[in-house]
């Protein structure tokens, strides 16, 4: 008799997590530089491996082979110290970092650099969504093209594309930076509370409370630093936008007393 | 979540199937509910049909076995009956079944014609078109179904996080886009004119097999197909019609499209060769399937992108 059933599923629902992960101490170390094949590895034995360097041994530059575009691959670093991926990035790449140097030779995934406090991401191809994410402080700097959201809540720092942006950049910003060399995409600095958004290219459609901004000076000593800094030439011509401080948020009274207004 | 991949190959067939599973597989943890696939082998004169009388956790009774072989000769008897000369009927697991037909008339009449017997649904109709899907991960649906020796042009598949709908067959991806020959769709998103769109599909005479929104985009596509769009115009007209957020692949016989909505909210990302264009949600997947350093991109909001063989 067939028992009264149908076909029954498991999986595992804690996908890639690897709790009981080793170290996997696979870096070759030279003169106080290591390198490591992160191809053959899980996203956290790369991680657990950076950490060993890092925190460890001791180690300041790190080269990682092969990154094979995993997702969050060193996050959470909050040392200073300089880590060079020779490839491209998954999502979520070098998060929650409080003073590395990253170099990215390859492209990046989705939400790279995300909640960044200091330190430096340059990344020599394109970048996906939600670049620089909610950073606090530090420069990004993306060679190619970024995409849709790039520095959605960002709160402080420097965010450089030298191609175009997608779609909501800037979007409810409110502190630091955006830079971009290219295009932007309808709906710029959408509903920012402060900070500054530079253009070179067409704008598609400015966001709602984002408007035109007075040049000075200190604006163009920003962008000349910045541009030397990290050897990108002279910067182009750009326009300048702001918050126009109009939407609800920037009215005087505080929630408890605006319910008492009669009007 | 979800997770979507696409791979079509310019010129030569390619073992599509062993790519689609290696490609999905990769992102098993966007989905780990169903996972689905629509294959196109070398076109036929045949029209080759994917259907099932049940679905893969219905409760087995005790009589299970023998009703579902009674509603499979009942198919079988129907296809004869609508005027289909039936080549072969093969069956993958209990419930699901490939059968080959001779067939010259109107697909609509016999997928409904079919349907009507009980239990039976029809995943997909077409002179090249496959659609496989089933509960569990790539592999598990790869190997219950024998998808590896799969030779073809292109493919699309999905890994499926079950939200609004059940965690069954009829609500697994791809879905095919009744009763248009050839023509398949994965989605990665939320529709959330859903009901207005299922309402007036079906006052023209669409069938929905599931609550899933995703099914919409397959009816509406073949609606504006069958009204003579072409797959890129249809696709670039349903940024106007669909509201909500997706990311989504049609294919056809000779077809691989992909649409964004306005707002870029679920990802892409695209590799493009001399050789083949490949697409998923996350690059891992692509990798799954080229084992060299590969330069990617995220297209951008509103795109819709069609690549021809």
């Amino acid at each position: 008799m067939e028992p009264v059933t149908g076909r029954r599923i498991t999986y595992d629902a804690r996908g890639l997590a690897e709790p009981d992960a080793d170290v996997p101490h696979v870096s070759e170390i030279q003169n106080g530089k290591a390198v490591f094949d992160a191809g053959p590895l899980s996203i956290r034995q790369i991680n657990l491996e950076l950490r060993d360097l890092i925190y460890e041994q001791g180690i300041r530059d790190v080269t990682v082979q092969n990154p094979g575009a995993k997702h969050s691959l060193g996050v959470g670093i909050l040392q200073r110290c300089r880590i060079t991926f020779e490839g491209s990035l998954g999502y979520f790449g070098v998060g929650l970092i409080d003073g590395p140097e990253v170099q990215i030779n390859g492209r990046v995934g989705w939400s790279v650099a995300e909640n960044m406090m200091s330190g430096v991401v340059v990344i020599e191809k394109v970048a996906g969504s939600l670049a620089g994410a909610a950073i606090r402080g530090g420069d990004l700097v993306v060679k190619g093209n970024v995409g849709a959201r790039t520095g959605i809540d960002q709160k402080g720092g420097t965010i450089i594309a030298l191609g175009d942006a997608g779609s909501m950049t800037g979007f409810m910003m409110q502190r630091g930076r955006i830079v971009i060399c290219g295009d932007a995409g309808p709906g710029l600095g959408d509903s920012m509370y402060d900070g500054t958004i530079y253009v070179a290219g067409t704008v598609k459609a400015l966001g709602i409370d984002c408007i035109p901004g007075g040049w000075t000076d200190a604006d163009t000593e920003l962008l000349e630093r910045k541009f030397r800094i990290y050897g990108l030439g002279t910067p182009p011509a750009f326009q300048k936008f702001v918050c126009g401080k109009v939407l609800y948020n920037y009215d005087n009274l505080e929630p408890s007393e605006r319910k008492l207004v009669i009007h | 979540m979800c997770g979507i991949a696409g791979i079509i190959h310019r010129d030569a067939d390619a073992d599509v199937g062993s790519e689609m599973t290696r490609m999905l597989q990769s992102m098993k943890h966007r989905g780990p509910d169903s996972s689905g696939y629509a294959l196109f082998g070398p076109p036929t004169d045949l029209v080759v049909m994917r259907f099932k009388l049940a679905d893969a956790n219905d409760p087995r009774d005790f009589d299970f076995k023998e009703r579902l072989e009674r509603h499979r000769q009942e198919v079988e008897s129907r296809l004869s009956k609508i005027g289909a000369s039936v080549d072969r009927v093969e069956s993958e697991t209990e419930y699901a079944y490939r059968a080959t037909v001779r067939y010259e008339g109107d697909l609509k009449a016999l997928a409904d014609y079919v349907e009507d017997v009980p239990g039976c649904e029809v995943l997909s109709l077409g002179h090249s078109l496959e659609i496989v899907k089933d509960l569990g991960d790539a592999q598990e649906v790869s190997d219950l179904y024998g998808l590896d020796g799969f030779r073809g042009t292109h493919a699309i598949g999905h890994v499926r996080m079950a939200t609004e709908s059940d965690v069954d067959i009829s609500g697994a991806h791809p879905y095919w886009a009744y009763p248009f020959s050839d023509v398949a769709v994965v989605h990665n998103g939320q529709l959330t004119n859903y009901f207005q769109w299922k309402r007036r599909l079906e006052r023209s005479g669409h069938r929905f097999q599931s609550e899933c929104d995703s099914e919409i985009i397959a009816v509406y596509l073949a609606e504006k197909m069958a009204e003579g769009s072409g797959l890129k115009d249809a696709m670039q007209q349903s940024l106007e019609d669909l509201d909500g957020v997706f990311t989504y692949m049609a294919v056809t016989e000779d077809s691989l499209g992909v649409a964004k909505d306005e707002m870029a909210a679920k990802p892409l990302v695209l590799y493009e060769s001399d050789e083949l264009v490949a697409m998923a949600s996350e690059e891992i997947a692509i990798r799954a399937v080229l084992d060299h350093e590969i330069d990617t991109y995220d297209p951008y909001e509103r795109q819709v992108l069609v690549w021809s063989r």
